[in-house]
C-alpha cells in the first residue's frame, strides 16, 4: 500500500528530519507512529498526505508514484480544520462539494464516484457518528469529541482507502479519547482501512497500533518497529498484554530521551 | 446596534440641538422641529430626489469597490510574495487623502456619475484590499492543509475557504469607512452637480441662506449613512449568522 523509499527531507534551514528512510506497510494494517515531539511524526504523515514533497526519494502509494494530494487518502488533525462558518452538515459535505466542482477527474477525486451518489450518506454519516441532532450547529458549539466526530465524518463520507490522523485526540478528555478510538478502529475494521495514527502518547499506540514505528533517532533512518498484534477492544486495555506493550514502549521513548542530542 | 439605542441616542442630541437653538436664537441655528418640519415638506419635493441620488452614488462606489477589492485582496492574502511586492505600493498609495485629487479626476472623468462613483470606491477601495488580504492571510494553515486533504486545489479554496473567511472582513470594511464615504460624497457633490445632498447642503446654506433647508439636508445625509449601517448590519447577520452565536 505505501512504500516509502529512501526519503530524505528537512524543512528549509532546518536540521534533518529523515535520512535515507525505508518504510513499508501493507494494505488494512493499522498503525500508530509513536515518538517526541519535534521528532517528524507529523513532517511524515504531511508527506504521506502529499502536501509537501520529500527532497529526496520517493514515496509510491497503492502503486503510484506520490506528487499531490491523493483523493483516497483521509487526513486528520488534532485541530479538526472544520469551517467556522459552516454547519455540522454542511462541513460534513464539503468534500462531496469540492468533488462535484471538479468532477471525477482522478486528481481531486477519484475517477469512478460520482458525488451525488454520495450525497445521501451525508444522512448515513451523521447518524453513523451520532451527529444528527447536531446537524444545524456551528463549530464553536460543539465540544472538542463532537468536532472531532464532524472531522471524521467528513473523511469517511468520501470513501477513503488510506486515513492519516495526526494526534486526533490529544485535546480530548480521556473517556471521550478512549470511545473515539475505539469508534475509529470498528469503522476502519468495517471500511477495511488502513490506518496510520502519529501519537506522542504510549497509551495511545499501544491501543491503536497493531503495528508501532518508533521514531527514535535524529534524523530517523531506520524504521524501528514494534508488532503489537490485538483485538482492540474495551478489555484490552486491562489486559497484562496492554500493560507489557506499554512497557516496552515506555522504555524505548526513555532510551530515546538519554539519547536526545543535547542543545 | 440596538434599534433602541439608536433612537435614544437621536432623542438626546435632538435635545441637545434643541437647547443649543435656544440659547443662541440666532438664524444660522433652527431648532429641531422646525427643521423637522422642513424636512417633512422638502422630502417628498425635491430632497426626496437628492437622497436617492446620493444614495445610488454611494452603494454603487460600494459595489465597485468591494468586486474590485475582494479578489485582489484574497489574491494577496494568499501569496506571501504577491503580497511582499504589493505591500509597498498598497502603503504608498493608501494614505494619500483621495479628495485632494477630486478635481482632477472630474477632469478627466467629467462631472458625471461616474467621477463621483470613482473617487468614492477608491477610497473603499483599500480599506476593503487591507482587510480582506489580511483576514485571508490569517487563516490557520492547519484549516487550509486539512480543506486540502480533501481535494480542494487552488480554485476550491478559493471558493469553499478564502471567499467565506473574508465576507466578515468585507463588511467590516465596508462599515469603517461609511462615514468617509459620506464625508466625501459631499465635497464630490460640491463640483458640477445639481442632484445630490452635498449640492442641495451647499445651495440652501451658502447660496440661498435657508437655514431650515440646510439642515434637512443635513438630517438626510445623517439619516443616509444610519441607514447604511443599519443595511451592513442586516446584511451581516444574514451572511455570518455563524459570528452572532
Amino acid at each position: 500500500m505505501i512504500d516509502v523509499h529512501d526519503v530524505t527531507f528537512a524543512y528549509p534551514n532546518q536540521e534533518l528530519l529523515f535520512k535515507n528512510f525505508h518504510w513499508q506497510v501493507t494494505k488494512g494494517e493499522t498503525w500508530a507512529l509513536l515518538g517526541p515531539s519535534g521528532c517528524g511524526k507529523s513532517t511524515l504523515l504531511t508527506l504521506l498526505a502529499g502536501l509537501i514533497p520529500p527532497n529526496k526519494g520517493e514515496i509510491w502509494i497503492d502503486g503510484k508514484y506520490l506528487t499531490r494530494p491523493r483523493p483516497r487518502t483521509g487526513l486528520i488533525l488534532q485541530d479538526y480544520g472544520l469551517l467556522p462558518w459552516a454547519t455540522v452538515e454542511e462541513n460534513i459535505a464539503l468534500g462531496l462539494k469540492i468533488r462535484r466542482l471538479y468532477g471525477p477527474d482522478g486528481q481531486h477525486a477519484p475517477l469512478n464516484t460520482h458525488p451525488d451518489h454520495q450525497a445521501s450518506h451525508s444522512t448515513y454519516w451523521l447518524k453513523r457518528l451520532g451527529l444528527e441532532a447536531l446537524a444545524k450547529k456551528y463549530p464553536r458549539q460543539l465540544s472538542g469529541g463532537q468536532r472531532q466526530r464532524t472531522a471524521i465524518a467528513r473523511t469517511l463520507i468520501l470513501e477513503p482507502d488510506l486515513l492519516l490522523m495526526d494526534e486526533p485526540f490529544a485535546s480530548l478528555d480521556a473517556p471521550t479519547r478512549e470511545s473515539l478510538q475505539e469508534l475509529t478502529l470498528t469503522l476502519c475494521a468495517e471500511k477495511k482501512l488502513t490506518i496510520l495514527m502519529v501519537t506522542h502518547a504510549i497509551e495511545e499506540a499501544a491501543f491503536m497500533g497493531q503495528k508501532i514505528l518508533l521514531m527514535d533517532a535524529y534524523p530517523v533512518q531506520k524504521a524501528h518497529i514494534i508488532d503489537n498484534p490485538h483485538l482492540a477492544d474495551t478489555a484490552y486495555r486491562r489486559s497484562p498484554a496492554y500493560q507489557s506493550t506499554c512497557t516496552l514502549l515506555r522504555a524505548n521513548m526513555e532510551r530515546t530521551r538519554d539519547n536526545e542530542p543535547k542543545f | 446596534m440596538k434599534r433602541r439605542d439608536v433612537i435614544l441616542a437621536m432623542a438626546s442630541l435632538l435635545i441637545i440641538w434643541q437647547s443649543a437653538a435656544m440659547l443662541l436664537n440666532r438664524a444660522i441655528l433652527p431648532t429641531p422641529l422646525a427643521v423637522l418640519d422642513t424636512f417633512i415638506k422638502a422630502f417628498p419635493q425635491e430632497l426626496g430626489g437628492h437622497f436617492l441620488t446620493s444614495l445610488y452614488r454611494v452603494v454603487a462606489s460600494i459595489v465597485v469597490a468591494v468586486t474590485l477589492a475582494t479578489p485582489l485582496g484574497l489574491i494577496l492574502g494568499q501569496s506571501e510574495r504577491l503580497n511582499r511586492i504589493a505591500t509597498p505600493f498598497l502603503y504608498l498609495l493608501y494614505p494619500i487623502p483621495k479628495v485632494v485629487l477630486v478635481p482632477i479626476i472630474l477632469l478627466f472623468l467629467g462631472v458625471g456619475d461616474i467621477a463621483k462613483i470613482f473617487i468614492i470606491s477608491t477610497i473603499l477601495f483599500f480599506q476593503v484590499l487591507v482587510l480582506v488580504r489580511d483576514s485571508a492571510a490569517r487563516l490557520r494553515p492547519e484549516l487550509l492543509l486539512s480543506v486540502r486533504s480533501l481535494g480542494a486545489g487552488r480554485r476550491a479554496l478559493f471558493r469553499f475557504i478564502y471567499l467565506p473567511a473574508s465576507l466578515p472582513a468585507i463588511l467590516t470594511a465596508i462599515r469603517q469607512s461609511i462615514g468617509t464615504a459620506v464625508a466625501v460624497l459631499y465635497v464630490a457633490e460640491l463640483f458640477a452637480t445639481q442632484k445630490g445632498l452635498g449640492y442641495y447642503i451647499y445651495l440652501n446654506g451658502s447660496t440661498l441662506f435657508d437655514y431650515p433647508a440646510m439642515y434637512a439636508g443635513v438630517m438626510a445625509m445623517s439619516l443616509l449613512g444610519l441607514g447604511l449601517y443599519f443595511g451592513v448590519d442586516a446584511l451581516q447577520h444574514r451572511i455570518c449568522a455563524w459570528m452572532e452565536i
